[in-house]
């Protein structure tokens, strides 16, 4: 027999993959100031928000299945700081942060997590669907892998239409291993797409060590494959996602066609809210938080540049949680869909 | 009486294609070998050349990438026609057909259209053997928020892909291979479009009412026919719309007849038959006169040797048997 592989026991430290780990050129310095407060808002957000959905969970407020992306804040938040309205993005179950750094408001996407009309899918999509065809946002998904070529198609409208749009798609890296990710991808090099294909890779497919599943270390190889350019980024370093990605999407405006970018990061808690994580080796959660954190990380550096204030960050801290107490608020007081809704939008007319 | 031309099936679906095209220029058709090729049965011959190869987009064998490719792309603004090249290979991309087209409009609350037309080919009958002679329609008219079509007719394969189109729902729509070379006469002029929410009668009678859709069309007619040399007359209708199904007009018929015998290429057990002979007993219970007949395909891979593959699909002769069998003569 070949080899046997074993369950992880030892951390995984995706970051220290890196010859060189981290942003090494500064490129932190090409953002204004607003331009930083801008994302570290965002990033706040998307770990605000998901702790207050780990909170609602646990105390029986919101059910369904939740599945959070604490600790990958910066991805979302790097690569989303190059998109616009016209251009679009495809997520997965763990999508709630694209969504808020895509530009979705909270209030529509806690009212939908609640389960109310007033959600952005009128309580009929929940966390696994949610989307928001306004902000290009083209859902969430359910099944592992299917987001990917949904953006590839919406590169391709992109391409026809010369709207000068690019698609995103985000997923992890366990949908790396699905037969979508290798068809998308070789089209979307094939015919030279608009399109970034962002491999969140988190050292957790579900309950599964990746390495334990994936023979290559890097993700990113694969895109040799289909002769596609491919970048790796430490995600828990915004400037290097910030950086890789908009490099990335500058050559899919230029028509230079798609990149693969893995985004080496981690998943602090469970595959969903209530996993026991009983499966994860001791300290591997603590030596993320403490030693690579993508929000301490963000402001150590930016303090430490000297253009922005702690007391501005916690000002931005504060009305995060206020915005999110009044999602809350206003989403368990809004209305509960009418039973007549099940009908509805199942086709255009019925 | 209008003027009126011959041309085949394919050449109706052809002639289809090429004014979708015309008409609306988000439209563009992607899929294997549709392009140089001109498509599995040639439905797409010279396309290329008229319409260049950004609409006429040749794919990698991806069923799955490229229909979903072509689901982004209808969410994205465009009107993408996605030729999977036979039923058998759509099992390759179920998942985005199921699991995002039928779902999309509904678990976003009504924010996104599907507008997307999927054609594929389906069915028995060439000696091509179990894994290319499937017929599955009926696990796709299974699913709410697909729309499934079933062209029997030329003038149906000739209207039924603009009116799909214009249909802001996913379309699937099934061609059966037999069908491709068949003849028929169509309006010189246009507008082609067709009905797709009604089924059509195409034969009128008395004694029963066969039901059927696609390719078992033409058997069904032959059938009837037959009958008919022997004074027993019925009504023949071809479903054409799959999902939703047209109950009312297949009430109306037994109500009249008292007897329905229902054609379906598709296994029994499942079968789109099993929906219709559930509906008409929902619905005309007590206007039958005998046990509703269905004759379908032999519970059994298709094999390949010619006289087991015949004798595993529906006949003109197991139809007419049914109808005997449902009139006790």
């Amino acid at each position: 027999m070949g080899c046997v592989k074993r369950l992880r026991t030892a951390p995984f430290v995706g970051w220290a993959l890196f010859s060189a780990a981290g942003s090494v050129n500064n490129p932190g310095m090409k953002l204004t100031k607003e331009q930083l407060l801008v994302n570290y808002r965002k990033m706040r957000m998307i770990r605000s928000f998901e702790e207050k959905l780990n909170e609602l969970v646990n105390s029986g407020r919101l059910g369904g299945f939740l599945h959070l992306s604490i600790g990958q804040e910066a991805v979302a938040a790097g690569v989303c700081a190059h998109l616009s309205e016209r251009d679009y993005v495809s997520t997965t179950h763990r999508g709630h942060g694209h969504c808020i750094a895509k530009g979705v408001r909270v209030k529509g996407m806690m009212a939908e997590l609640f389960g109310r009309s007033t959600g952005l899918c009128k309580g009929k999509g929940g966390s696994m669907h949610i989307a928001d065809m306004d902000q290009g946002m083209l859902g969430a998904n359910g099944i592992v892998g299917a987001g990917i070529p949904l953006a590839t198609g919406a590169a391709l409208t992109c391409k026809l239409k010369k709207t000068g749009g690019v698609a995103v798609a985000f997923f992890g890296d366990g949908a790396s291993n699905q037969g979508q990710f290798h068809e998308a991808l070789n089209m979307a090099s094939n015919w030279k797409l608009p399109a970034l294909y962002v491999v969140e890779n988190n050292g957790w497919g579900e309950f599964t060590p990746t390495e334990f599943v994936v023979p290559v270390r890097d993700i990113a190889v694969r895109a040799d494959s289909y002769a596609m350019r491919s970048a790796i980024a430490d995600g828990n370093d915004f400037f290097d996602v910030y950086e890789k990605a908009g490099e990335a999407i500058a050559a899919a405006r230029a028509g230079e066609g798609p990149t693969l970018l893995e985004c080496k990061t981690y998943r602090y808690m469970g595959h969903y809210v209530g996993d026991p994580l009983a499966y994860r080796p001791p300290g591997e959660v603590d030596r993320w938080k403490n030693e690579h954190d993508a929000l301490t990380g963000f402001e150590s550096r930016v303090k430490a540049d000297g253009v922005i204030e702690d007391m501005e960050l916690r000002r931005i801290d504060e009305e995060v949680v206020e915005e999110l107490s009044a999602a809350v608020a206003d989403a368990e007081n809004d209305p509960v869909p009418a039973v007549e809704a099940l009908y509805e939008d199942v086709y255009a007319k019925e | 009486m209008s003027e009126t031309r011959r041309i085949t099936y394919r050449d109706a679906i052809r002639e289809a294609l090429s004014e979708a095209l015309t008409k609306d220029e988000r439209v563009f058709l992607m899929g294997e070998d549709v392009g140089r090729y001109g498509g599995a049965y040639a439905c797409s011959k010279g396309l290329l050349e008229e319409f260049g190869e950004e609409r006429i987009r040749d794919t990698p064998l991806s069923e799955s990438g490229f229909t979903g490719a072509g689901i982004g792309a209808a969410l994205a603004g465009m009107r993408p026609i996605i030729e999977v090249m036979t039923v058998n290979f759509s099992l390759l991309c179920l998942d985005q057909i199921v699991n995002n087209a039928a779902t999309l409009r509904h678990m976003s609350g009504g924010q996104f259209s599907v507008p997307v037309v999927i054609r594929m080919a389906t069915g028995a009958g060439r000696q091509l053997a179990a894994q290319h002679s499937h017929s599955l329609e009926n696990w796709y008219a299974h699913v709410p928020g697909l729309r499934v079509l079933a062209p029997a007719t030329v003038v149906d394969a000739r209207g039924m892909l603009w009116s799909a189109l214009e249909c802001p729902d996913p379309v699937i729509i099934f061609e059966h291979a037999m069908l491709y070379n068949e003849e028929g006469d169509i309006a010189s002029e246009g507008p082609w479009t067709a009905d797709i929410d009604h089924a059509a009668v195409r034969r009128d009678g008395d004694d029963a009412t066969l039901i059927t859709y696609g390719g078992s069309l033409p058997k069904t007619l032959a059938a009837a026919n037959s009958l008919a040399e022997d004074g027993i007359s019925c009504d023949v209708i071809d479903l054409r719309s799959l999902r939703p199904l047209d109950r009312e007009r297949i009430v109306a018929s037994v109500v009249k007849t008292h007897r329905a015998v229902i054609v379906d290429e598709g296994w029994k057990t499942g079968s789109l038959a099993g929906e219709v002979s559930a509906q008409i007993t929902e619905s005309a219970f007590f206007d039958l006169d005998a046990p509703v007949e269905r004759v379908c395909t032999a519970e059994a891979p298709i094999p390949y040797a010619q006289h087991l593959e015949l004798a595993a699909l529906p006949s003109e002769e197991k139809i007419v048997a049914a109808v005997r069998k449902a009139l006790r003569i």
